[in-house]
Order: C-alpha cells, then structure tokens, then sequence
C-alpha cells in the first residue's frame, strides 16, 4: 500500500510514492518500467528485425560467404576495394538516379495537382479519391504482372494508342521506353498515397488567408505560388522524404517487368544487389551494396532535413 | 509483486516463442520428415511422385513425410540457393543442367556411388556415361541425370496444312524450317516458330539453333568466348533474319503458346508433351532441322541430388536411390528420359509414352541422347548468363549490327570464363 502526494501530482503531472530508504520499485521506477514495457515490442521487433540484420550486412560486407561450398571467410575491406573498381557500378547508379529523379518528380507534380483538383468542391470527387488512392491497396506483385500483360508490345496501352492512330513502341525492349515504363507503373501504384497526404495539408490551409490574398488580387498562380506550397511545405519534406526512401529501394517492379534490362538499362541499386547476393552467391558484395545504398539513403534524408529550414516555412 | 508477474510472463511468453521456433523436425521422435525442391508443378508429375513416395514409406516406417516442394522454373535456382543459405536447406533437390558445374564443384552434394552401388536390385552399371558425366567430379556422382531430355520440334501439322506447307520430312533444314514458318505467319496471322523459354532472355535455349552451324557459346575448356566465331556470327544472322525480315519467329514482347495452338513449330523437350494431351490439333514430333553444319542434337538435363547439410542427408539418399531404382526410372520415363541404357530403347520408351510414336522417340529421344550436346553451363553459370543476357540484347531490334553485338558479348563475358 502506497501514499499518493498531492503535491508531486502536481508538479510532475502524475501520481508517485514517497522515497523510502532500501526500497527499489519506488513509484517512479515502476511508472518507468510499465513505459518501457509498452515500447518493448517495438523495441524488441526493431532491435530483431532491423538493427541486429542491419550489424549483420556489415559483417557480411567483410567477409566472403560461398552459399554451396558453405564457407565463411573474412576479407576485410576486399568487398569495398571491389565496389570502387566495378567497372558496372556507374551504370548502375546512374540507372538508380534516372529511376529515382523521374519518381519523384512524376509523382509529387501529379499527387499534388490531384490533390488541388480533388480539393475543390465538386460532385463526385470522393469517387475520385477512391479510383486514386486504390492501387496503393493493391498487391505490388500482382499489379506489376497486369501491367507487365498490358505493356506487351501487341498489349493493352498499344492496343489504345492504335485505337487514335498511334503505333506505340515496345516498352519493355527499349532501354528509355524500359525506365520510363517501370518509373510510370510506380507512380500510378503509389501516387494515390502522396495524393491523400497533400488533400490532408490543402483542407488544413485557412480559407481565410486565400480569401485575403483574393481580394489583395492575387491570381490562382499567385495565390498557389505564395499561400498554398509554403503552408503545405512540411507534406511536402514528408512526402519527398518517403518518395525519394522508395524509390531507391525499388525491387519488385524491376524483377517482374524488366529484370534489369534491356542491357542494363533498369538495372538499379537494388537488383543489382539481388543479382549479386542471390544470383551469383557473392553475398559479401551483396552485403557492401547494400551498405552503400543504406549510405546514400541516409545522405538524402539528412541532406533533405537539413534543407528543410530553406524551404519548409512552418513545422507543427 | 504485480511487476514481478508481469516480467515472469513476458519471460514465458518469450521463452514460449522461442521453443516454438526450435521444434517440429521429427528428429526428435526417430521420424524423418523429407523435402524435395522441384521446379514441376504438373498434376500428373507430383501425383507420379507422390505414388512413389507413398510406396517408399509403406516399407520405411521411419519416414514420416516425403515433401515435393514445388518452385517456379525461372527463379528455381535463385530460391534454393536462397533456402541453403537461409539454413533450411531441402533434403533432395533437384539441380538444373546449367548450374550443375557449380553445385558440383563446390561439394553442396553428398557423393552417391556407395549408396546406389550398394542399393539392393539398384544395377548401378546401367546408368550410361555420357549422361552422367556432367554430374560426376574425380569419378563421383554427385546428382542423378534423372531427365536427360533431348530437345525436338513439336509441329501442328493443321496449321502448316492450313498455310499450304508440308510437314517436316527426314532431313529437314532450317532453311526450310524458316521458309514454312514464315508463311504459317504470313497466310495465318499466327506464329511460325517459337525456341521456347528463350523469350529473348534465357539465351542459353538459342544452342538449339546455333548448333545446326556447329557454334558454341565458349570452348570446350570454358575459357573461350564463342560468341565472336564465325559458325555463331552466322547462326545468329540467320536467326535475326528470321525474326526480323522474314518475321519466321515472333520478335520480342509476344509469347504466343504453341500448345495453345497459337504457333506453328516449337522447340521444346519431350517432357512438354504431357501438355498436348487432348490437343484440339494434329501434331507430329521431329528432330531439330539440319543446319549447314548438318544434323545435331541438343539435350537439356536435370539431376537430383542430396544436400549435404540436409538435416537428413543419408535418409534423403536412400530415398533417392529407391526413387531412381531401374522400377521407378521406368515409371519416371514417361515424363523424364532416364540415364539407363535397359530404358532407353524405343519400346521401352513408347510403354510410358503412350503419346509419343517408336519413331518419334527413336529419332528424337534415343537419337538425340546418344548424340546431343548439353545446353551450355559452366562455373558461376549466374553471372555468365545475366552478363550474356545484357550484352545480347542490342541484337534483338531490327538492324542491329550482329557482329558488333557479338564482338560485345564477348568482351563482356571473357573476363568471367577466363577466372
């Protein structure tokens, strides 16, 4: 039985027990430790999860795992020795960078203009969102393969184009008509996600502010320009953030429409790493790339927060 | 105290988990469960298999469970190396021809001649040489060949007819092969030829026409690209004129399915017969056309092999050896040619074959398993292959220049055969 004080109640803000000399499960360390029990399962699922494989990659990175021949050995720094002289490395990250500058650039121009157009008060716009932000339910997998059927050379969007007269190249076999196919089927897949996140931050802009700066005589680029992108800046640091992570870590698109190529044309970070690791069994190279990519990732999100002060004009 | 309740059932819980992640092998009880990976999921296949299996257990108590783990084709490789690196290796696995040299080399399989020698009724001298001998390292066998499996032309004599051609004869040439797929095309609007599986990715199924010029894809020893030779710039004109000008072959983007009767003529192995069964065409099979080289054969194999780390290595090679015991070669050669020279006669062959001709299969099975040479493989087959793949793909446009194409797989591809 415990005496509760009023009086640390109030400071804290909470109940708490007086000390008592040679007793360890004071009030406080108790209310502690019931904290520290709800965060557990995260904690315990990221420490398993996350940290431990990420420690594991970078010892993996230093040594040479052959799968069949089950043997393990160390070799320092050879895997990080082979990654600056591989001769397909910059192909490789230009195919990554290509892939990931289209992205983000197709979908956060196309989520936002949706966004705006689904904002405005019309009939019918809740079935738009719907028919927009559904593909983002869907299994990645199972939408890749019906759009691997409809980009067929004789398939669904040439057959359209040839409906208006247009003869539409093979997609998957040219190295452009490739990355821009992959790039597209991932924009459609997730735009509708970027699309909800920007409708969220347009209906929190006070009417009112629009309203001042219509009468001021501010225009619809104008009043867009100057009320609508600086007071939704910070979905728009959220959102590049989440799309620049995604699109470098692409994979599945990748593996079922294009499987790198034609040459290596879409051969990005990340099946490169696969190929490496999975295909050709060099899991000690597979492990240095995949160092790498978690590198570069966390430059561009630390670069992005950092830059966020420049363009990100209100922070909740 | 309700502290200490509540970190005692944590720690139960958690220690729970943890005895649910360690049990369930059999091993424990004296039961051996086994898993074997295979890359059919054909329903006559798997319940052939499962006959077998079922059969194996009435006299092997101790086996509680024989497993065929089915695994898609493309990605076969890729998802068993994936499980033996994951630690839950399968028992018995079934190993493609074109990554034989490196689960061979690298010792992932348990040697079978004692097992099989010593099998009872198993007639271990009956297995043929040359089958064997890309399974075999200093005089061990590592896989057993179980499908060594020529490649034919399956032919829908209704489409050709329809188009006005005649059916293949004896000592048929690609010239005229082309010739009569590309007006099946021209007059059917259907497909004249398809190398099926190559989908203008898996180049090694190509060997089934290059090998009418006599090229191949590196020298004997493997450290020779073959790319650049004459035999193979020619072959490759050749096939690129097919696909391009005479439009004999569909280009890249379009799989029409010759068993769906969309395609005049496909290059196949006679395990892809079993799908013609109730076929709403007439159809023949032949062998491959002649090339200027002259007549060849090109076989595909599939061995089946113990893992050596399995968790029941010498239960899985028991299993194998009454799995590929001359009884059960005869009930498996129906789908897949065996490596036993008592099977591979023609009429042993038409008992389980039921669709296929003695004349169909003395040509292009026993014929072809005598004389054929295996689709290419070699060491760090993976790598070779994908390097190959990207270097080939410039050529699959129309005016592509071959020998450029060609001088480019090889200077890709020569710094790996050279390792």
């Amino acid at each position: 039985m415990t005496v509760r004080t009023p009086a640390r109640t109030a400071v804290t803000g909470r109940t708490s027990a007086p000390r008592k000399a040679g007793r360890f499960w004071t009030a406080r360390r108790r209310d502690h430790l019931v904290g520290y029990l709800f965060v557990a399962p995260q904690l315990i699922g990221s420490v398993i999860f996350v940290l431990v494989p990420l420690g594991m990659v970078v010892w993996y990175s230093l040594n040479e795992w052959n799968v069949l021949a089950g043997t393990f050995d160390f070799v320092g720094a050879d895997n990080y020795r082979r990654l600056a002289e591989d001769p397909k490395l910059p192909s490789v990250l230009t195919a990554s960078a290509l892939f990931s500058a289209g992205l983000v650039a197709v979908n956060l121009t196309l989520a936002l203009l949706l966004a705006v157009l689904l904002n405005q008060r019309l009939r019918g716009t809740a079935v738009f969102r719907t028919l927009f932000f559904s593909p983002v339910v869907v299994s990645l997998v199972a939408w890749t393969i019906v759009w691997g059927f409809l980009l067929q050379k004789n398939g669904g969007i040439n057959g359209l184009l040839s409906v208006v007269g247009v003869t539409g190249p093979n997609w998957l076999r040219t190295g452009g008509g490739a990355m821009f196919s992959v790039i597209m089927v991932q924009v459609f897949k997730n735009v509708g996600l970027n699309m909800v996140l920007f409708l969220a931050a347009l209906q929190d802009v006070p009417a009112s502010v629009y309203e001042a700066a219509r009468i001021d005589g501010a225009g619809a680029w104008r009043r867009f320009r100057s009320i609508t992108v600086p007071l939704i800046s910070p979905t728009l640091l959220l959102t590049s953030i989440i799309t620049v992570v995604g699109s470098l870590q692409v994979f599945a698109q990748i593996a079922v429409l294009t499987q790198g190529g034609p040459g290596t044309s879409t051969t990005v970070l990340v099946y490169y790493l696969y190929q490496q690791a999975f295909q050709f069994h060099q899991f000690g190279y597979g492990s240095a790339l995949a160092v790498l990519l978690f590198a570069i990732v966390l430059v561009l999100t630390l670069l992005q927060w950092r830059l966020r002060r420049r363009w990100v004009f209100h922070e909740a | 105290m309700k502290i200490t309740r509540l970190l005692s059932l944590g720690l139960a819980i958690l220690l729970g988990l943890a005895a649910c992640g360690g049990g369930g092998s059999g091993k424990d009880k004296g039961e051996v469960s086994l898993r074997m990976t295979i890359w059919t999921n054909n329903a006559d296949h798997l319940k052939l298999f499962n006959g077998i299996a079922d059969e194996y257990r009435r006299t092997h108590p101790n086996v509680a469970s024989i497993r065929f783990d089915p695994l898609p084709v493309e990605t076969y490789s890729t998802a068993l190396t994936t499980q033996i690196a994951g630690g839950n290796p399968p028992d018995l696995a079934w190993i493609l021809e074109n990554t034989a040299p490196d689960f061979v080399a690298s010792h992932a399989l348990l040697p079978l001649d004692d097992k099989l020698k010593k099998y009872p009724g198993y007639q271990y001298g009956d297995l043929a040489a040359g089958p064997t001998r890309l399974w075999r390292q200093d005089g061990s066998l590592y896989a057993y060949p179980f499908s060594t499996s020529p490649f034919g032309v399956f032919v829908n004599t209704d489409l050709l007819k329809k188009a006005g051609q005649k059916p293949p004869a004896a000592g048929w040439t690609w010239d005229q092969a082309i010739a009569s797929a590309s007006a099946v095309h021209q007059r059917t609007g259907k497909a004249g030829l398809v190398v099926r599986d190559f989908d203008y990715k898996a180049w090694d199924n190509l060997a089934t026409v290059w090998g009418g010029w006599g090229a191949e894809a590196w020298s004997e020893d493997g450290k020779t690209c073959g790319f650049t030779k004459p035999q193979m710039v020619q072959a490759m004109t050749f096939l690129h004129k097919a696909i391009f000008d005479q439009k004999a072959m569909p280009g890249p983007g379009t799989s029409p399915d010759f068993f769906a009767g969309d395609a005049a003529m496909t290059i196949t192995q006679i395990s892809r017969a079993a799908l013609l069964k109730g076929a709403k065409f007439h159809w023949d099979l032949v062998p491959l056309p002649a090339g200027p080289n002259g007549a060849y054969n090109v076989i595909g194999q599939g061995g089946l092999g113990v893992l050596k780390n399995g968790k029941h290595a010498d239960a899985a090679a028991d299993f194998l050896a009454f799995f590929t015991d001359p009884a059960n070669s005869a009930k498996l050669a129906q789908y897949f040619p065996p490596p036993r020279t008592s099977l591979l006669t023609a009429d042993a062959l038409a008992k389980s074959n039921p669709l296929l001709k003695p004349d169909q299969l003395q040509k292009v099975v026993l014929d072809g398993i005598a004389n054929g040479r295996v689709k290419p493989n070699h060491t760090g087959e993976a790598e070779i292959a994908q390097t190959v793949r990207a270097a080939l793909d410039p050529l699959w446009r129309p005016g592509a220049d071959v020998p450029k194409v060609m001088a480019s797989v090889c200077g890709s591809v020569q710094p790996l055969l050279a390792k």
